[in-house]
């Protein structure tokens, strides 16, 4: 099993969704992240004090997929989640050791 | 003694209410620029001015503000607002005891704006106490009294541009001063929290300083209505001259700014609200808005960490005002005012003016130093460095603001996305 992270831009989250979907992926887990890239932040400024926010919001998204299926997945994240101009993000592939679903105590690839 | 009017006693009354309404309006100008973890901090030291002011006004403010006394001090005649129906005129002399304990309640707040996150909530509570009954109270006498210095004089603050705003203004730059600076100042994060909440507390200041401004004229009369458009004026084209310097200096105008801007215009239109017309209002409020947006730097060039720029409103913009009513001011406006310099008066119509306002300066400024000496090498004025980055809300007040998270089941939702269902799929 692996366990496949993406940050994407906040916007996309609904297309990703929906080509996950598209692939019979039953099951995301989505979170507010900030963080920077090659995509600087912006600048505030109140009462003339000005600041500078580096950190631009992200969503990051975690699925566990079985082996097999991750480079279908990889490429409907990239996908969907693309717009072609600086800040889409990145996606990135981990192995898993186990995985337990707490409801029922199933284990490994029956448990995703 | 003139016969008793329901319609002034009407305004005078309903006037006391917005004044006292401005208080937490500040609570919430004041509260949404600070840090999240003090902004419970910072409205209860709004609040507590609304208890504790109260409470010293009723018992000794009041005497030593309006009490016959001397050219500087009230006296004590008036001590737990005893025997004051010797004063009905027009309106029940209570109804002036009342109006002007909400500007006593006020003043002292608007320092607030300058101990914001790391004032220790006892010092500050004597520090209120202290400075209501030995800064505001004499001032208010000096200006305001029959028998104060500055009133014999001819000084014209019609509703406290001096007593009020410059008052405050250099107590909250020297009481910052001796407190010191926030931790990581002025290099941290210190952007505001909540930027709708200031624009929420102008709206409520903006609409309590018609009573602050037209009730001051006393009575439901036409220099009240005068003050009420002159003020709505100030504050309007003061927006409008702050946020012209941030598109100039910054780029891009801002919803802080047009908030700023309209209370640097409602402070420096104060003092002439009564005494200048319609024109000198706009002069006023677009030099104010572009003058106090200014001033905004300055604290950073003397290192003065005057958190929320109450000098640069409250000080810059009450002494503009009180010297531009020195200018501005004509009998046209009112009978009882004078002739400024623009309307062929003499200079020393100004320099009455500028004398009021030294001695107002001079005088708060030290007193204000003395308390804040006291109470730094006795109690301390500031939290520990451990408090100051936990935050008031939790250090002092044992609290928490906002509890955004859905963690621990609070029934706080964050983070949904949505789909919007079509009306052939519904259910």
């Amino acid at each position: 099993m692996k366990l496949v992270t993406a940050v994407i831009k906040p916007f996309k989250v609904d297309d990703v969704k929906t080509a996950l979907e598209g692939i019979g992926v039953h099951g995301l887990t989505i979170s507010e992240v900030q963080g920077y890239g090659r995509q600087k932040g912006h600048t505030e400024v109140y009462r003339g004090a000005e600041y500078k926010v580096d950190f631009v919001p992200k969503i990051k998204i975690e699925v566990v997929v079985d082996d097999e299926a991750v480079d279908e997945l990889v490429t409907a994240i990239t996908t969907s989640a693309q717009t072609g101009k600086i800040g889409d993000g990145k996606v990135w592939v981990v192995p898993v050791d186990a995985v337990v679903r707490v409801r029922t105590g199933e284990r490994g690839s029956d448990a995703l | 003694m003139d016969e008793l009017s329901s319609g002034d006693t009407a305004w005078v009354l309903v006037s006391a209410a917005l004044v006292l309404f401005m208080t937490p309006g500040l609570a919430f100008f004041y509260g949404g620029m600070v840090r999240a973890k003090n902004v419970l901090g910072m409205l209860m030291q709004n609040f507590f001015c609304m208890g504790m002011i109260t409470l010293v006004w009723s018992v000794v403010g009041f005497s030593i503000a309006f009490g016959e006394g001397n050219g500087f001090w009230g006296g004590f005649d008036f001590f737990a607002l005893q025997d004051l129906t010797a004063g009905d005129g027009a309106i029940p002399y209570v109804a002036f005891v009342a109006f002007q304990m909400m500007f006593a309640v006020i003043t002292p707040a608007l320092i607030t704006g300058s101990t914001a996150d790391r004032m220790k909530f006892s010092s500050f509570a004597i520090f209120v106490t202290l400075w209501s009954v030995l800064v505001y109270s004499p001032i208010a006498h000096w200006v305001w009294a029959s028998s104060g210095w500055l009133f014999k004089r001819g000084a014209l603050d019609f509703a406290g541009g001096t007593v009020v705003h410059a008052n405050a203004g250099i107590a909250a730059i020297v009481l910052a001063l001796f407190l010191g600076k926030r931790r990581g100042w002025p290099t941290g994060d210190f952007r505001p929290h909540n930027v709708p909440f200031v624009l929420l507390g102008t709206g409520i200041l903006w609409v309590g300083w018609f009573g602050f401004n037209a009730g001051s004229a006393l009575g439901a009369n036409k220099v009240a209505a005068i003050a009420l458009l002159n003020t709505q004026i100030g504050a309007a084209t003061a927006i409008l001259g702050w946020i012209a310097i941030e598109r100039l200096r910054d780029g891009k105008a801002t919803t802080l700014g047009a908030a700023s801007g309209a209370v640097a215009g409602l402070v420096a239109i104060t003092p002439a609200c009564g005494f200048v017309s319609p024109m000198g209002s706009i002069a006023i409020g677009l030099l104010a808005g572009a003058i106090c947006a200014l001033a905004t730097s300055i604290k950073g060039k003397v290192g003065i960490d005057d958190s929320l720029d109450v000098g640069a409103v409250h000080l810059v913009g009450g002494v503009l005002g009180a010297l531009l009513t020195g200018f501005f001011a004509t009998l046209d406006t009112n009978e009882i005012g004078k002739d400024g310099v623009f309307y062929g008066g003499p200079w020393s119509v100004v320099g009455e003016q500028a004398l009021a306002i030294g001695a107002t300066l001079g005088y708060s400024a030290v007193v204000t130093a003395l308390i804040a000496l006291a109470l730094k090498y006795t109690i301390g004025l500031k939290v520990s460095d451990e408090d100051e980055e936990i935050g008031l809300d939790e250090a002092l007040h044992g609290e928490t603001a906002y509890r955004l998270t859905s963690i621990g089941g609070s029934g706080f939702t964050s983070a949904v996305t949505a789909t919007k269902v079509p009306e052939e799929a519904k259910a």
